[in-house]
């Protein structure tokens, strides 16, 4: 720890608002969800100051996973205990803790409260959801509560923004405080849960924790604790080394069995110790409501968690989300495919035909722009994700699939994940860390990236309203090209369901899992905290448009341009615009030249290094349907599958008659032919991408994170090869049955 | 006044029982008395998933998602 920064830690159950407290203090974009375990990292923001609370010191404050308990039984939770306990690689041990309490579950919250307290950290309480009290008919004296409990308590409205102020004063003067751990005030009065823990348990943690003094390891009280009422957790074991392992794990063994002997039931003893302490400070500072009344929620709820039409309305929303893609994001698509055109026609007009202008025209402008052409439908799945998940309902969903999902080799819990792999497997895999059956968690991690991504989304659009004809139902509203695309973004996710089955029977059998969980209640989405989700998702798919992305396509731009003399074709070219600048246009030569262009061009791609790779792939990929061009594109594509958008708009470019890329890369395409003149892309052709694209693996940052995740390499070659087998196999399958249907 | 003493998986929707005990000593009972299933507590089972299961509960003022599994384990009174 510096001298100067100081860190403060925040803390809470999941659901009590604790990361719009987070966003108030800092007014950061930390991500808000109403569903348990939505902040799956640990976040750090800095509080900014004000007028009124002067800041000696920069202040970090430190949001981490809700948890209900330090008992750390599943990865985010363990997050949360390794920070607070200053075992978290390149993360400080907080100065101080703030607890947030959700003020209508006050009993329940102070739960992890009475953990938190035993750390030994300076402790304040934020009691959030103040302003809902009244409404439940409940009372609370938060004066006489915090007397009771020794720490200073601030009430506060985070999704209003109320008490903020407060709160960042009560942080500074707790910043201020000296670190130590007899903080007079706590000590004084409030005592510890801790001290109701039977006899027998606290002599038995006095012997381990002197035991593991003389084997050279220091461990707080709490985690010595923690060392014996989680035995079966591996969590807790973790701060013993290596070589003590054994014996620490067998010395611990006997402890239990000791205790067990003297009636000591472990771990339920820690439960009652401190809901006892929880309610012997609480009495007479709060009264409950005597009859909770039928809420809206309520309401709600009886309909979407009802046994079919919940399940109903589940499916109706997907496929409403899937039309809306299509219907909605076609005009802005337009428009951004006419500032592309634009774009080409000023370039053209200020650079002469060569190297540079086709770099520009048919790699830049081509390839990036036909790859950001497809920001509208991203933006508009994160907006669906996001609603969901800040009103509530990704809980539901959780708990109506739970069944189905269990039978499969997951829990509802997998649910969220999977949901938000729709969007991008890397937050999604990320989530799967709320799974606390580690069993579950893998079967879920290596199907997430099955899940139809937003990047997956532009592969489709493009060959669905290129080559799926336009038909539309119930007038208009309902199209052929929405059903296709609905049927491709359920595709990866029904392919899964064999692959979790047998990954469950295979290689992750173990203990059935359970599905205890917090079903929040149902509230309006926060507009601001809605639209810095969707703002955050399109700016990192807009960098990685303007670096990876770019990159690629630069290359794949060399390498069908050289090796190979463009002269006769710039020359050509110089001339076709000459004509055309002319006032009147002479349309027999024009056409002459324009054929005799688009041989050139064809002939130039065909002995560039591209064309030479795709002769050399393509005997691999004419089962496919596939010509070298698609083969070499699909190969340039597995760092990020969204590049083969911009490689095939490269490539086509090159290749097409005039330097005009405004009549867009579907045109392109419909004109391509194989040698013999028949046309590459038909139907068939492009099920095969798709169904391709919907399962492979194409994904760089995936892999790593799988890797990060399970801290194996084993898994990330895995779910590649499994993967790419997968998509090959399917594309293959998609082809031929597609010609056959189509004869 | 006896009640008939039954777990919280017997109860249909809408029907209430103040619960006596969760039975076991592993993690699963340590996470429901942390969740607050106390003994004492009342607890009202508000609807079940399609197939039955998991359930939903209401207690302590939340609501909660219980499987079969784990419903079979917490004993409870039968309140009218």
């Amino acid at each position: 720890m510096s001298n100067s920064q100081i860190s403060i830690a925040l803390i809470g159950n999941p659901n009590t608002g604790k990361s719009s407290l987070f966003n108030a203090l800092c007014g950061s974009k930390a991500r808000v969800g109403n569903y348990p375990g939505v902040t799956v990292e640990h976040k750090t923001g800095r509080m900014q100051g004000s007028a009124s609370v002067p800041f000696s010191a920069p202040i970090e404050i430190i949001d981490l996973p809700g948890t209900y308990s330090l008992a750390a039984r599943s990865a985010d939770e363990a997050v949360s205990v390794d920070v607070l306990s200053g075992s978290m690689a390149d993360v400080p041990r907080p100065d101080a803790v703030v607890v947030i309490v959700d003020a209508t579950h006050i009993e329940r919250n102070l739960y992890l409260f009475s953990q938190v307290l035993e750390l030994g950290l300076p402790t304040l309480i934020a009691l959030n959801m103040w302003d809902r009290v009244a409404a439940t008919g409940a009372t609370v004296d938060p004066e006489m509560l915090a007397e009771r409990l020794g720490i200073k308590i601030v009430c506060t409205n985070a999704a209003k923004r109320e008490g903020i102020e407060e709160l960042r004063a009560a942080i500074v003067a707790l910043a201020q405080a000296e670190r130590t751990n007899n903080h007079p005030e706590r000590d004084g009065t409030a005592g510890r849960a801790s001290d109701a823990f039977p006899e027998p348990f606290r002599t038995e943690v006095d012997g381990l924790q002197h035991w593991l003094l003389e084997h050279d390891v220091s461990l707080q009280r709490f985690q010595v604790e923690r060392l014996v009422i989680d035995a079966s957790d591996a969590h807790a074991q973790r701060a013993i080394p290596t070589a003590l392992n054994a014996a620490c794990a067998q010395r611990i063994l006997e402890i239990r069995e000791r205790l067990a002997a003297a009636g000591v039931s472990v771990p339920l003893f820690e439960t009652k110790a401190r809901y006892g302490w929880v309610r012997e400070r609480t009495a007479g500072t709060l009264s409950r409501a005597i009859e909770r009344p039928k809420s809206m929620s309520d309401t709600i709820d009886r309909w979407l968690t009802h046994r079919w039409i919940g399940l109903l309305f589940f499916l109706v929303l997907m496929f409403f989300i899937f039309q809306s893609i299509t219907l909605v994001a076609s005009w802005p698509m337009d428009a951004i495919e006419g500032v592309q055109g634009f774009a080409s026609s000023v370039i053209e007009s200020w650079i002469a035909p060569g190297p540079l202008r086709s770099l520009l025209v048919d790699g830049v402008v081509a390839g990036v722009g036909s790859v950001l052409i497809f920001l509208p439908q991203i933006a508009i799945l994160f907006l669906f994700i996001a609603i969901l998940e800040d009103c509530g309902y990704m809980s539901r969903a959780a708990f109506v699939m739970d069944k189905f999902m269990s039978s499969i080799g997951m829990s509802g819990k997998s649910f969220l994940p999977l949901m938000s792999s729709f969007a991008c497997a890397i937050p999604g895999i990320m989530a799967t860390r709320t799974i606390d059956n580690r069993m579950d968690r893998m079967v879920t991690l290596l199907i997430a990236p099955l899940m139809s991504c937003s990047a997956r989304l532009p592969v489709y659009v493009l060959m669905v309203s290129a080559f799926v004809p336009d038909v539309r139902y119930a007038g208009g509203w309902i199209t052929l090209q929405g059903i296709v695309l609905f049927g491709m973004q359920c595709l990866g996710a029904v392919v899964a369901i064999p692959v979790a089955w047998l990954l469950k029977r295979y290689f992750f059998r173990g203990i059935p899992s359970t599905f205890i969980m917090e079903l929040a209640s149902y509230k309006w989405p926060s507009w601001r905290v809605t639209f810095a989700r969707v703002w955050e998702r399109v700016l990192a798919f807009i960098s990685r448009a303007g670096s990876l992305i770019f990159v690629t396509t630069v290359l794949v731009w060399a390498a069908a341009y050289f090796p190979g003399d463009h002269s006769q074709v710039n020359a050509q070219s110089l001339r076709l615009e000459t004509l055309q600048s002319q006032p009147e246009v002479p349309e027999d030569e024009v056409s002459d030249l324009e054929n005799s262009i688009r041989i050139e061009k064809s002939r130039l791609i065909d002995a560039s290094l591209l064309g030479m790779a795709g002769r050399a792939i393509e005997p691999a990929v004419r089962p496919l349907g596939w010509d070298g061009r698609i083969g070499v594109a699909v190969l340039a594509s597995f760092p990020a599958r969204e590049v083969i958008i911009a490689t095939l708009g490269t490539i086509y470019a090159l290749g097409s008659e005039t330097d005009e890329t405004s009549d867009g890369l579907k045109e392109q395409m419909r004109a391509a032919t194989w040698p013999d003149g028949r046309p590459v892309f038909t139907l068939a052709t492009a099920f095969s991408i798709m169904v391709f694209f919907a399962l492979c693996a194409q994904c760089a940052s995936t892999l790593m994170i799988i890797y990060r995740e399970t801290n194996s390499w084993f898994w990330p070659f895995f779910s590649f090869s499994y993967m790419t087998i997968l998509a090959y196999v399917g594309a293959m399958l998609a082809y031929n049955l597609t010609s056959l249907w189509q004869l | 006044m006896p009640t008939p003493r039954l777990t919280l998986r017997e109860l249909q929707p809408g029907q209430r029982g103040q619960i006596v005990e969760v039975e076991g000593s592993d993690t699963i009972a340590a996470r429901l008395l942390e969740m607050g299933l106390l003994p004492g507590e009342v607890i009202e089972m508000v609807g079940k998933a399609p197939m039955g299961d998991p359930a939903e509960f209401s207690v302590y003022g939340y609501r909660i998602s219980l499987r079969n599994g784990e419903s079979s384990r917490v004993v409870i009174d039968r309140l009218p």
